[in-house]
């Protein structure tokens, strides 16, 4: 308790800072808003309902991608991981798909698919499905060769061991990287609707900041800030509840 | 109940070579057989590094040895031995569940609906001493619990021979001893064909009806075999006091010695 509230108090004094160095003119309010400011857009957002549709699309954007992206990884992960000659075949592509900068690719599902919001989901699911991917591929390769041993001696065939031993072991490993995923979904929804779209958080800062209203640009980036704080939450709640059998698992629940 | 002279698993002049990375060839077993009667506890001792894995895991169909045959009543082994159950040196049991479900998980493979299965597992916990602690997970238990967990997690499946490769020995020695009359007691309800690999041979004298010596590694081979004849049922404490034990061990440490101080020397020379 002690900590949240050091924790607090640094947040209120790096904005106290901002609002003071903005009201003695150090800062230029142009470029730099105001915190009180910032606020007051965000309530008028929330208390006007305005803020609705665009939020509601970007997290339904944001939400899809993640899922999408997160099982496609799960699935690609285990698939490599369990078979090493298709993993040796598609390397270099994985490898170059990876090393790419995908969010170069937005403008490309724009043509493809449109300003609406599919655009947006396929961009978010390149982002998330290899961060899930390489996690969950380290994490059948990682299993101890005993343990599967062990397995096969009980009787499993190839779909007991999928079941019982490499799919437990890949899910550990894929909530370690569902918390990076989370973020990524994210960017892939805020950078495609800011690179064309009609709707979502990212259009309300592109279309504040070609009126140069940084309160409101600023004002978004809070509202995606609380937004994936709360999803990586969520995350964190399933991982306590599914991971139960980690050894450090206690300790993360708290 | 004796053995019937019936025999149930034979390795018969298997050799395994393994290959390493620079194309260098590791022959760890040489033209090595082997028997195990019905009902036989069969103990094989060797110094460390002697390949005594590598036959289990020949004998369990992990491993295709590069010559030879495994032959299980008279039938060549091909795939994996789904007469056998196997508790490893190494802790086995899946750490994502419970020691229940660890100990279900076998039934549930070979097709029995969870529910039937847990309430089978239930008893088999009971069984090793381990009521109440079905929701552990394999991290919450001890050593000797989780040694335990991977003995009932095998017996559940009933399997007619069981391999065990130094299941004891990452245990104390309190923990190590309680464990092998634990394992006497439950053998002794019905004499399952064990293969059991140890390096320890008071242990192996203990516990078995004949105890095999392998030769020092590399390339090793079956070199002498002794009959134990200790009254059963055995309490394994007692049996190390009896004056027969003291005379047969050292009878089998007289040429258990010689391959001790041959890998010894190897190993020395390694280094």
């Amino acid at each position: 308790m002690r900590l949240r509230a050091y924790q607090f108090a640094i947040l209120a004094a790096l904005l106290g800072l901002w609002h003071v160095l903005v009201r003695i003119d150090w800062l230029p309010r142009f470029f730099f808003g105001e915190p009180i400011e910032v606020g007051r857009r965000i309530v008028a957002w929330f208390a006007g309902g305005d803020i609705w549709p665009h939020l509601g699309v970007t997290l339904v954007e944001t939400v899809a991608a993640f899922i999408i992206g997160t099982a496609a990884g799960v699935a690609a992960g285990l698939w490599l991981g369990i078979s090493p000659f298709t993993a040796r075949l598609l390397d270099p592509y994985i490898k170059g798909l990876n090393a790419m900068p995908r969010v170069i690719l937005a403008p490309i599902f724009a043509v493809w698919f449109g300003l609406g919001m599919t655009g947006k989901i396929v961009l978010g699911i390149t982002l998330v499905f290899f961060v899930v991917f390489f996690s969950v591929y380290h994490g059948v390769r990682d299993v101890t060769p005993v343990i599967v041993a062990n397995a096969r001696m009980l009787g499993a065939t190839r779909r007991g061991l999928l079941q019982h031993v490499y799919l437990p072991s890949a899910l550990s490993w894929a909530f370690a990287s569902l918390h990076t995923a989370v973020g990524m979904a994210f960017v892939g929804a805020v950078v495609g609707e800011y690179l064309g779209s009609s709707r979502g958080i990212g259009y309300l800062i592109l279309q504040a900041e070609g009126t140069f209203d940084i309160d409101t640009v600023l004002a978004g980036v809070v509202v995606l800030t609380v937004c994936a704080l709360a999803l990586d939450r969520l995350v964190s709640i399933a991982e306590a509840r599914l991971l139960r059998w980690r050894p450090e698992s206690r300790q993360d629940a708290v | 109940m004796t053995t019937t002279g019936r025999e149930v698993l034979r390795l018969e002049s298997i050799t395994c070579t393994f290959v390493g990375r620079e194309g260098t060839h590791y022959e760890a077993v040489r033209q090595a057989s082997l028997a195990v009667e019905e009902h036989e506890f069969v103990s094989v001792v060797g110094p460390t590094g002697c390949g005594k894995t590598t036959l289990l895991n020949a004998a369990a169909g992990l491993l295709a040895p590069t010559q030879g045959r495994v032959l299980i009543r008279g039938v060549a082994l091909d795939r994996i031995n789904r007469e056998a159950g196997y508790l490893f040196q190494a802790d086995a049991l899946m750490p994502w569940k419970t020691a229940l479900d660890n100990v279900a998980v076998g039934l549930a493979m070979r097709g029995i609906a969870m529910p039937q299965a847990r309430v089978r597992a239930r008893e088999w916990l009971a069984r090793v001493g381990l009521r109440g602690f079905d929701d552990r997970y394999p991290h919450e238990l001890s050593g000797g619990m989780r040694k335990r967990v991977a003995l009932a997690q095998t017996l559940i499946l009933d399997p007619r021979i069981l391999l065990m490769d130094e299941p004891f020995s990452a245990l104390d020695v309190q923990t190590r001893a309680l464990m092998e009359n634990e394992l006497l007691a439950l053998w002794q309800q019905d004499r399952k064909s064990v293969l059991f690999v140890t390096h320890d041979l008071e242990e192996a004298i203990a516990l078995s009806d004949r105890v095999i010596v392998l030769s020092a590694g590399p390339a090793s081979r079956p070199v002498a075999e002794f009959e134990i004849t200790l009254p059963r049922p055995r309490d394994v404490a007692e049996a190390r006091l009896a004056p027969e034990f003291l005379d047969i061990h050292r009878r089998i440490w007289e040429c258990l010695r010689e391959q001790v101080l041959r890998a010894y020397a190897a190993s020395v020379q390694i280094v």
